[in-house]
Order: structure tokens, then sequence, then C-alpha cells
């Protein structure tokens, strides 16, 4: 059965399939990025940490033979990136946004230095779980060929969701990137927080880096990302720091991001590249959109330095 | 958390005194204050007042001198000890967190919370410990939408939430209508009598402190200058020992409107888009003659600051006219220059400065590109720019240590001067005014509200917009109340009452 036999239909099932691969290290990145931006700063350097991250995937997988320590790897090598960003954005007059263009660029640029040699061997996948079983179409089977990662990114949307209302951690978190003052009059350091919350937002980043070089599209090229670290930092704000909205946004992104394929696998010969824009056309309707010129945005961080 | 049966502790403090380098802050300064009692503490801004209650929270360690808590000397090395031994202070501006709810706020700021909140168990325990609190607050709202009162109160309630039995309150009215001070002082003062709660309390307002406080204590340059029972003192009394010898400038006095007085500022059927964009601002009708104040009161919040946005040109309106001696007036710099209009906002550092930019520099925005003549000129003369601002600078006061610093190195009093200087230099025929004395000490002002009826004694028409009541019922020909995004009261100042006007205010008409 090929892709014109079950017609249309493979466009919508082909997005539904996109969404989920596709998504992935963007919820991973938004995710990290919603809780340093919760935190009352911004890490725009998650792009450097998410190419970093799937080089020290890739190579790690390839010289242990397991994905998980290489994912476990990547975790480790973005909490750095994140604390290191962390450490220099506590210092009087620096500005976190350009320590984090800084470090975006040192990232992919060390991710290149070290992985040369990781270009030609080829490592373990990230496991996937086939939930497309009771069908016989092999598209549907293909679209619900969900990796593991996806649904730990799934459950921990949900789990910050609640964290944020209903553990002490979350409430400090909030409490720290709504209010600097406040904070210190509760006897809280807010850049201690701020270095935990953009250490653990680096983690997820690096996380996400993994599931490029390790599963989709599973291989480490120096084109690995297609600026994924960046869009999730546009995400989040499209999501109003709700980890839950992280997480729709990140599949309605990779499911705009899979249309230009899928298009291209039904027939469609002429134009489809120009459907490859279609999540950053997306991106751009949806800011217009829900964005006003006489108000602030609802529910951004007050110490955030983009809103201030 | 402690009971709420819990029991008022008395604070002394001996000889304190606290040096920054040379400076001396606060000079040998002992004060009593018993358990549940309610004691103000006067003064000019820099007089030591913060000092003081910051040597007593534990953010400072004083030079010299001792605490005693209940007549006995303790050791309060920062502020958790003074949290410890159920010291708590609320502060002029809120620690509250917007984002955050009333129940979230009061949770977090415990000494000891659970790794998981279990927010079933800590509302019951919320709802049981608001049983017993004097006033009722709805706590499942955010923060940030609270009105200024509530927020207030929402302060004083976590304090003793937190099982504070001294509560210091740094000027708690001052975002307060006159209402809802009386009822936030009256409940205080109640948990005083009941000897649940000692509070020392900072405060300009003599009205308030006569009203409300047993006992007063005032300082003057880090000294202390006076103490006695309210009872026994007078407001002359009290206001000498805050200024010393001070002169006070006086206000001129006010001439007569004439009746054929022009009107030089129309407002009609303004509709402009509040901050949140969910409700509009609703200005039907607002005339200013020539020669005359109109103030405009009103709770913070209520479409004042987007009303004079509006007017300054920094937000559009849907609809409506702005008519300037007839004329439509959109707010440019060509308008503002062919009509006269100055204006004075609030925050003027933020709002009326480039901080970095010198004084010289910023005193000279309204000219800097004309000749004497008046006409346009095609290159800026750095020396007329300087001899402009050093006459000016003469004429107001402006303390400055020279023409170039940078604007944002004066104190708060003499950017207002130098702003001053600026705006009311030249013709003006309609002067725009917004908070102009926030912040600012006792000669300074005096000596701005004495500027500004000078300015209106002179022909020009002011429009001021205030949150303090006082200086509205000081200057103003007329009233008018704003609330809810619209004018809902206007009463001439012959008529005005305080209580009305409050109640205006509050929205209860």
């Amino acid at each position: 059965m090929d892709a014109t036999e079950i017609g249309l239909w493979g466009v919508p099932l082909a997005m539904l399939g996109g969404a989920i691969r596709v998504s992935t290290p963007f919820i991973f990145v938004s995710l990290g990025e919603a809780i340093t931006e919760r935190s009352g700063r911004i890490n725009l350097g998650l792009e450097g940490t998410l190419v970093f991250g799937a080089m020290t995937a890739y190579a790690v997988a390839v010289m242990t033979g397991s994905p998980w320590l290489g994912l476990l790897a990547a975790a480790a090598a973005g909490l750095c990136f994140g604390l290191f960003h962390g450490w220099i954005c506590k210092f009087r007059g620096v500005n976190d946004i350009a320590i984090g263009i800084a470090l975006m660029l040192f990232g992919s640029g060390l991710a290149f230095f070290f992985g040369k040699p990781f270009i030609q061997p080829s490592a373990p996948d990230l496991p996937a779980i086939p939930f497309g079983g009771w069908s016989d179409v092999p598209q549907v089977q293909a679209a619900l060929n969900v990796n593991v990662l996806f649904l730990i990114g799934a459950a921990l949307a949900v789990f910050l969701w609640w964290a944020f209302r209903n553990t002490r951690a979350g409430l400090i978190l909030r409490v720290v990137g709504d209010s600097s003052d406040a904070a210190r009059a509760m006897g809280l350091n807010p850049n201690t927080v701020r270095l935990i919350a953009t250490g653990i937002g680096g983690a997820l980043a690096g996380i996400g880096g993994a599931y490029l070089s390790l599963y989709y599209p599973g291989s480490w090229t120096e084109g690995i990302s297609s600026g994924q670290g960046l869009m999730a930092v546009a995400l989040v704000i499209f999501a109003r720091w709700n980890p839950l909205g992280c997480f729709a946004a990140a599949l309605l992104f990779g499911g705009a991001g899979a249309l230009g394929p899928a298009l291209q696998s039904v027939g469609v010969t002429q134009g489809y590249y120009l459907f490859y824009a279609a999540p950053y056309i997306l991106t751009l309707v949806i800011m217009i959109a829900t964005s006003s010129s006489s108000r602030s945005l609802a529910g951004a961080p007050g110490e955030l330095s983009i809103t201030k | 958390m402690r009971e709420s049966g819990m029991k008022a502790v008395g604070v002394e403090t001996i000889g304190m005194s606290m040096r920054f380098g040379a400076f001396t802050a606060l000079d040998d300064v002992s004060i009593k204050v018993p358990a549940g009692s309610f004691h103000a503490l006067l003064g000019e801004n820099g007089a030591g007042k913060s000092t003081l209650v910051k040597c007593i929270m534990g953010f400072y360690h004083p030079t010299a001198g001792d605490i005693l808590i209940d007549g006995r000397e303790v050791g309060i090395a920062g502020p958790k000890d003074a949290s410890a031994l159920g010291l708590g202070m609320v502060y002029q501006h809120f620690t509250l967190v917007p984002s955050l709810t009333g129940a979230e706020n009061l949770v977090i700021s415990r000494e000891k919370v659970p790794g998981i909140i279990d927010w079933r168990k800590e509302r019951a325990a919320l709802a049981q410990f608001m049983e017993r609190m004097p006033f009722k607050l709805p706590l499942d709202v955010k923060v940030a939408e609270l009105a200024a009162g509530e927020k207030q109160k929402l302060e004083i309630i976590k304090q003793l939430y937190l099982g504070r039995s001294f509560l210091v309150l740094d000027e708690p009215t001052s975002v307060l209508t006159p209402g809802e001070a009386q009822e936030v002082l009256g409940l205080v003062r109640g948990m005083t009598k009941a000897g649940d709660l000692t509070v020392l309390m900072i405060s300009h307002k003599f009205h308030e402190v006569t009203a409300f406080t047993d006992d007063i204590t005032v300082l003057r340059k880090g000294r202390l200058t006076g103490t006695g029972k309210v009872s026994e003192l007078s407001h002359k009394q009290m206001a000498a020992m805050m200024i010393g010898d001070q002169p006070i400038a006086a206000l001129d006095s006010r001439a007569p409107v004439p009746a054929e007085a022009k009107q030089v500022l129309t407002v009609k059927a303004l509709k402009a888009p509040d901050r949140t964009g969910l409700k509009t601002i609703n200005i039907g009708e607002l005339d200013v003659k020539s020669g005359e104040i109109v103030g405009v009161a009103g709770i913070s919040g209520n479409g004042q600051k987007e009303f004079l946005e509006v007017l300054a040109g920094q937000r559009t309106r849907d609809a409506g006219d702005v008519l300037v001696k007839g004329s439509p007036y959109c707010a440019s710099r060509a308008e503002a220059r062919t009509l006269n209009v100055r204006f004075i906002p609030e925050e003027p550092l933020r709002n009326a400065c480039a901080p970095r930019m010198t004084v010289a520099e910023n005193m000279a925005f309204r000219t800097f590109d004309l000749n004497e003549a008046g006409k346009p000129i095609s290159w800026i003369r750095m020396g007329a720019i300087r001899d402009y601002a050093t006459r000016l600078i003469e004429q107001f006061k402006v303390k400055t240590a020279s023409l170039a610093s940078p604007i944002s190195s004066l104190s708060g009093g003499n950017v207002q001067r130098a702003v001053l200087a600026r705006e009311l230099t030249g013709e003006v025929d309609l002067l725009i005014v917004s908070n102009p004395c926030f912040g600012l000490d006792f000669s300074a002002v005096a000596e701005i509200r004495a500027r500004i009826m000078k300015a209106r004694n002179a022909g020009a028409a002011v429009l001021l917009m205030s949150e303090d009541l006082d200086e509205l019922l000081e200057l103003s020909d007329r009233i008018f109340v704003m609330s809810d995004g619209a004018l809902v009261y206007e009463t001439p100042i012959a008529q005005a009452s305080v209580q009305t006007i409050g109640e205006h205010m509050a929205g209860h008409h």
C-alpha cells in the first residue's frame, strides 16, 4: 500500500506523525526555557546547548553502545552550559541576552570541533514504542511509532504545570521570577534560584539535542538543528510561560513542520517547499494575532529582561 | 506560625547610632515603644527614620546602641533573628508577589513550607486563621488584581500569619483612600488596644497620627528632636520638632478666578483603552479656565494615569476631542510650543528626563533648538544651553554638583525643581501636573506647591492630578473625582468635604 492509496488522508496522518516526531526537541527545550524564564532570566544559548547535547549524546552512544548513557551525557553537558550561563549572569551589569547569544555560538562551535570524528560512525537509537499495531495501514503504524522521550516530555509538561503551583520549589521559582525584592525579603537568594533554574533548563535542552542525534533525524551532522533551540524560546513566550501551553505549542509547531514533507509524499510536486516555512509563518501569525500594542504580555514573569 | 492569641512585645532602643563612613545617619537615638502601644515615628526624608527601623529589623548593624525586647537585651544579627523574635515590617512598596494568589503568597512566606503543598489542608488552615482576623480578604485572587487597600491589608495579615507581634508600618496609608486608611488604621488600633500587637508607624500625616496613635518620636538629621504623648501635642509643635527653624516657602495667596476667565483646556467625550486593554476610560466633559487649578482625585489605578498619558500624547485615544484654547491638541511638540502647554508628569526622572544626559541638557529640552526670538536654529549652541541652565538653576534653587552632572545624580527634590524650572519658564497657558510632590520632603513639597500656585496666579490653567488628597484640597479651585475610568463627582473647593470625596473615590456611588 503506498501513500496515494489512502489519498489525502495521508496529509493529516503524516502531520500527526510529524507532530509527535518533530515536536520532542521543542518540548524539552521549551520546558527547560519555561523553567528558566519563570525564574526571571532568559537563556538564548539553548540553541548552542541543543547542538552540543546532540553531539555529546551521539559521541557517547557511539563509544559506549548505549543510547541512554548518551542521553545522560547530553543532559550533563546541558547542565554545565546552563550553570555557566547562570553563573555569569549573576554579576552586575551582565546582560543575559548577550551572554545567551555568545553561548549559542560557543556551544555550536564547540560541538562542531569535538564532533568531527563522529560524523561517520553510527550510534544506536533511542527506543520507540509502536502504538499503531492495531492497524494494517503502514502510515498509521509509522505515525504512531512513538519515542519514549516524547512520552517523558508529555509527562514532564503535566508535572511542571502541577509543580508550579503545588510545590515549594515551584512557588519559590515564581516568586523569584516575579519580584527579586519580594524574594530577598523572604530570605531567598534570587541568584541561586536562577542558577539552578538555568541549569535545569540547560539539562532539558541537552536532552532535546540527544533526541535529535539519537532518534530523529538520528545521526550527527553539523546541520542537525534547524534553529529548534531558538524557536523553542519563542514558543515559551507564545505559550505564556505555561508548561501545558509549551507542550501544545510544540505539537502545533511540529505538525506544521510536517506539512511540507507530507504534501510531498502525497504527490504534490510544486511549491511544497513553501510549506516548509509553515511553522515560521504560523508562529508569526499567532504572535501577531495574540499581541496588542497597548497591553503588556499577560502572565509574563515580572523580572524578565525582555518584558520589563 | 504562632497562635493568634499572641502577646504583644515592647521594643526599646538605647543610644542607637549608625555611621556610614564619615556620615552619621543616626546619632544616639533612644526610643521606647511599650507593649500594646501604637507609636508614630515622624521626620522628614533623610531624618534617619528608615535607618532606625532597619537597625531594629536587623538589616543594618548599628555602630553603637542596644535593642531591648520586653526589657531584655537581645542581639539581632540579621532579618531572620528579628522575625524569630516576632518583629515584622510592612514596607511602603508592596512586597507581595503580584502573579501569585493571596494564599500562595501567605504560604510561601512561611519559614517552613513542605516540599509538596497540600492545598486542601492549607486552605482549611487559612480559612480558620482568617476567621480570627479583623478583615476579610479574597485569598484566591492574584495579588495583582487586588486594590491597593486590599494589598495593604494582606501585607499586614501576612505579618500576623507569620506570628509577628511587633510591626513596623512604613507610611501604610500613602496608597489608600481616606476611607480605607481609616479602616486599616482603625483595625490596627483595635489590635494594639487588645494587646495583640505593638505598632511603630512611620508617617507624614499629622491627622492620622493624632487620630490613631498613642505616642510620637520625632527625628531630624539623625537626632531625636522630640517625643511625647499625642494627646499633649499640637500639630504645630510636631511640625516644629520635624523641621526645626528651616524657613518654609509660603503659598502665594490665592487670587480670585476672574469671572470672564477664558476656557483653556476642553476635553469632550474622550475614550481610550486602559492599561489592561480590558476597560476604557471615559471622560465626559472637563474644562479648565485660565487662572484656576482643577484637581483630579482618585485612587491609583482608576484611569488617571491613562487620562494623563492621553493628554501627554503617550497613549492613543479611541474617540473624543482635546481642545486647547479652541484648537485641537494632539500633544505634538509644535502644538505644545504654539499653545504654551507645559507638562509635569509623575516620577519626573523617568517621565520627563533623559536620566544620563546632563542637568543643563535636560533643562534645555524645550528650547535647545530655538534662538532668543523663538525661531528654529540649525546648530545647537552649548554655550547658550549652559547660560540658560545656569540662570534657571539659580532661579529655582536646584542643587547640583555641576551643570555637566547627569540629572540622575540629583536627589528627587532637585530633579523635580529642575523639571519645574524647565516647564514653568516662559509663557505658560496650560500646565498639566501629576503627583508633583510624591516622595519629596517637607520643604521641597512646600516650595513646589508654591510654584504651582504662582503659575496659577500668573494666569495659567492648571490640571492637577494627585493621589494626595491634602495636596488637592490645599491647591485646587475645583476638584473632580475619578473612579473606574470616569469623572464621577465635581465640587468647588468651598463645598468640598473629605468624606464625600473619599466615598466617590471608593466608588460607593
